[in-house]
């Protein structure tokens, strides 16, 4: 009697519930995405707000266009590599999966040469104004996560390489991807934000 | 080799001594030691934040007391409103809902045992950085030890120029680390809930506790997520010389505070939902009836949440918005009383006509009702914007979240406790010290908070080390404090008949309240599997159907 409440009607439908890592990464964005939206409140609110320079202007903040396309194409790559993965094609997975990180990591390198540039030849650093702070602490939120994608990418491309990725874990790496393409849609939000909107 | 295949067997069947049973609980990921793991360690907290209470009081018997001094009072003020936030209420509940969540959908163990086993350590190291202020927080600069910046850390007095040495770090790094630990804990308690229920559970045949969990989890996500943003500005300031709230270069003060409320207010409401949930699955047991109108109970947790998320700033009534916020903020504060007031109107009609028994889980749930009633009620009189502008402030402010906290919170969950601490022990707990303990403090608790509101209309500040005498606040203050010294007979009482009747008390059953839900189908205390096979259920109430097959619940839902 203690052991189970009612006994299985056999003839019932099967039942299936929603697998739990999807589940468990969208409740991950939505946290996310609620941390990202304090930073974006603060940098929209700080708009012209600082008191001295260098400001925003055309001339200090280039539109980071080639950096964007490949984090955006990072996306399309890394959702080849899943279905090739899904269908069981790991050499095809290998390859997509590699452009995704390669594609990643130009980004990772353009967000540093920006930073470079605005921090020898402008000048600008958290600590120089209210654009400073929050510029770099929005943007390098944004790179942060950037990062721990890179991370997790290069750990699954040496899997990939040791032969170790076979079918079954595509949902494993579609999980993963599903945070990559939140790290995406949160660049054009920063991208609007940033580069848009408050320039 | 040979003697260890004959030693093997041999060590498994002695009882394992005290290093192996802590190494076992350390290393566990079973969720019902990590909930009891969670709610002990929450319990040592409630002790620790219940002394500091107590300083504070003591302080304010009299008027121009020595008692502590200025510098002491503010940190023990600090530390007590961040102790029981914290590393109280969220713990305690995280543990009941760690313990109750998979028994009650028929689960095995939570959706990621071992992120479940990370955020409970992550927790538990968060406080024990907060306490550890005490002795590191003086860093080289000679200043005080533990925080004292008040549990809401208002800037700029956290900014490096008013908050010398390491003591707001700590608090930073404590409240981040502890968030990071809620926030794996509330993606564990939804991805359990959506995708491992057991066959024929579906969302509408969950028990009530298992959905008010899964709203809670989502607040969680949304609510805690802004506090570590905030703190993360936070340290950028003090550690990066960043201004996000640095008013010298153009930053704002009021932005930490709408940052620091989009939490503070919804975290009210992560707090109590798991208290709505033990009372909705308490009274109907106790009043031998249904819940009366699950549907719409559903329905008024899910609008809570959401409504909750609209109506932080009615914190901030008083530091100056303009007339558009003040008047959208008192209507969003008004408009969240209407679903909490429809539970309440649920129970009632749940009691209503049933048969009701006076045990002492059912005893601290009406106590709730009535309590949380009249903690909305001050609720609603200090939403609106100007009424807020004369007690703002006040010790009327203190009384009405006390009595949220106090009069709603740790109600329900001494409730909550007596009822599951079958189930959890496999024991009795003695029902005539049960009575007592509600009893004192029951009485302590009203002559503490009921009287409380009394000097803050009288325009008594809080937040103040001492007062001057004759100003109408004195007896108040006397009374309160020896209201205290009741609540602190209550909870010896409560963690006395704990500790007996864990080595005494008499053995429970699996059953002991003829109640509907799953965790009552497996043995007292469950074994680690939770259930031997998968049960199926058909109705809300799978133990009624199991009960009474002649008259099963599945042929009227």
């Amino acid at each position: 009697m203690h052991d189970t409440a009612v006994a299985a009607a056999s003839a019932e439908p099967q039942w299936v519930l929603p697998s739990r890592g999807p589940v468990a990464m969208y409740s991950l964005i939505l946290a996310e995405s609620s941390i990202f939206t304090i930073f974006v409140v603060a940098y929209l609110f700080y708009i012209g707000k600082s008191l001295t320079g260098p400001y925003p202007t055309k001339d200090v903040l280039e539109l980071p266009i080639f950096a964007t396309v490949c984090l955006l194409s990072s996306s399309g790559t890394i959702h080849f590599a899943v279905a090739a993965l899904r269908n069981g094609n790991t050499r095809a997975f290998g390859t997509w999966w590699f452009a995704t990180l390669a594609l990643g990591s130009i980004f990772l390198f353009e967000t540093g040469r920006e930073w470079h540039h605005l921090i020898y030849e402008e000048g600008l650093t958290i600590s120089t104004n209210l654009f400073g702070t929050t510029y770099y602490s929005l943007v390098g939120l944004h790179a942060f996560h950037v990062t721990v994608g890179l991370i997790m990418l290069a750990l699954g491309m040496i899997f990939t390489l040791l032969g170790k990725v076979r079918q079954e874990h595509a949902e494993r790496s579609e999980v993963f991807s599903l945070y990559w393409h939140f790290v995406d849609a949160v660049w054009v939000v920063v991208f609007t934000v940033v580069y848009i909107v408050g320039r | 080799m040979a003697s260890e295949s004959i030693a093997l067997p041999r060590a498994a069947e002695s009882t394992p001594g005290i290093t192996e049973r802590l190494h076992e609980w350390v290393v566990t990921v079973d969720h019902k030691k990590i909930g009891l793991m969670y709610i002990l360690y929450a319990l040592v907290f409630l002790v620790i934040g219940g002394i500091e209470a107590t300083i504070m009081r003591i302080q304010l018997i009299v008027p121009h007391n020595n008692f502590v001094s200025p510098q002491v009072f503010n940190r023990m003020m600090t530390m007590h409103g961040t102790t029981m936030i914290f590393f109280v209420a969220m713990p305690i509940l995280f543990g009941f809902g760690n313990y109750l969540v998979p028994l009650m959908i028929g689960a095995r163990d939570m959706a990621f045992p071992r992120l479940n086993a990370f955020s409970f350590w992550l927790m538990a190291f968060g406080g024990l950085l907060l306490y550890f202020s005490f002795i590191g927080g003086t860093g080289l600069y000679g200043a005080g030890s533990a925080p004292d910046v008040g549990w809401w850390a208002y800037a700029p007095l956290t900014s490096r120029a008013f908050s010398k040495g390491h003591s707001t770090d700590f608090w930073t790094l404590a409240v981040l680390v502890s968030g990071f630990g809620s926030i794996g804990t509330a993606v564990n308690f939804i991805a359990t809930i959506i995708s491992m229920r057991c066959p024929g559970m579906t969302l509408g045949k969950m028990p009530l506790l298992a959905w008010m969990n899964l709203v809670m989890a989502g607040l969680v996500l949304l609510a805690i997520s802004p506090l570590t943003a905030a703190q993360a500005m936070l340290m950028l300031d003090r550690y990066m010389g960043a201004h996000f709230f640095d008013t010298q270069a153009g930053g704002s003060a009021a932005i930490w505070m709408h940052f620091f409320w989009i939490f503070g207010h919804p975290e009210v409401y992560v707090l109590i939902i798991p208290c709505f949930a033990f009372v909705s699955e308490i009274v109907p047991v106790f009043s031998r009836k249904p819940i009366f109108g699950y549907p719409v109970m559903v329905g008024a947790t899910v609008a809570i949440g959401f409504v909750s998320m609209t109506v932080w700033a009615h914190h901030m009534f008083t530091i100056g918005m303009t007339s558009y916020a003040n008047a959208f903020f008192t209507f969003s504060t008004m408009v969240v009383g209407i679903p909490t007031g429809i539970k309440i109107f649920n129970w009632i009609g749940t009691m209503w006509g049933g048969k009701i028994l006076l045990k002492a889980p059912m005893l601290f749930c009406i106590a709730f009702i009535f309590q949380f009633l009249i903690a909305g009620l001050t609720g609603i009189m200090l939403a609106a914007a100007p009424f807020d502008w004369q007690l703002g402030n006040s010790y009327f402010v203190v009384a009405h979240f006390h009595y949220v906290i106090v009069g709603g919170i740790l109600f329900a969950l001494f409730g909550a406790f007596y009822y599951w601490f079958p189930k959890m022990s496999g024991r009795m707990y003695n029902e005539g010290l049960a009575k007592l303990h509600f009893w004192t403090f029951f009485i302590g608790f009203h002559l503490t908070f009921d009287l409380m509101h009394i000097p803050g209309m009288l325009g008594m500040p809080r937040r103040i080390y001492t007062y001057e005498p004759g100003r109408g606040w004195d007896v108040w203050n006397l009374i309160i404090t020896i209201g205290v010294f009741f609540q602190i007979a209550g909870v010896l009482v409560f963690v006395g008949n704990l500790l007996w009747s864990l080595l005494k008390g008499r053995s429970a059953g699996n059953d002991p309240w003829d109640a509907w839900t799953l965790e009552w189908a497996t043995s007292s205390p469950p074994p680690e599997y939770n259930f031997a096979t998968t049960p199926t259920v058909r109705s809300r109430r799978p133990l009624w159907d199991l009960k009474h097959p002649e008259d099963p619940d599945w042929k009227y839902e």
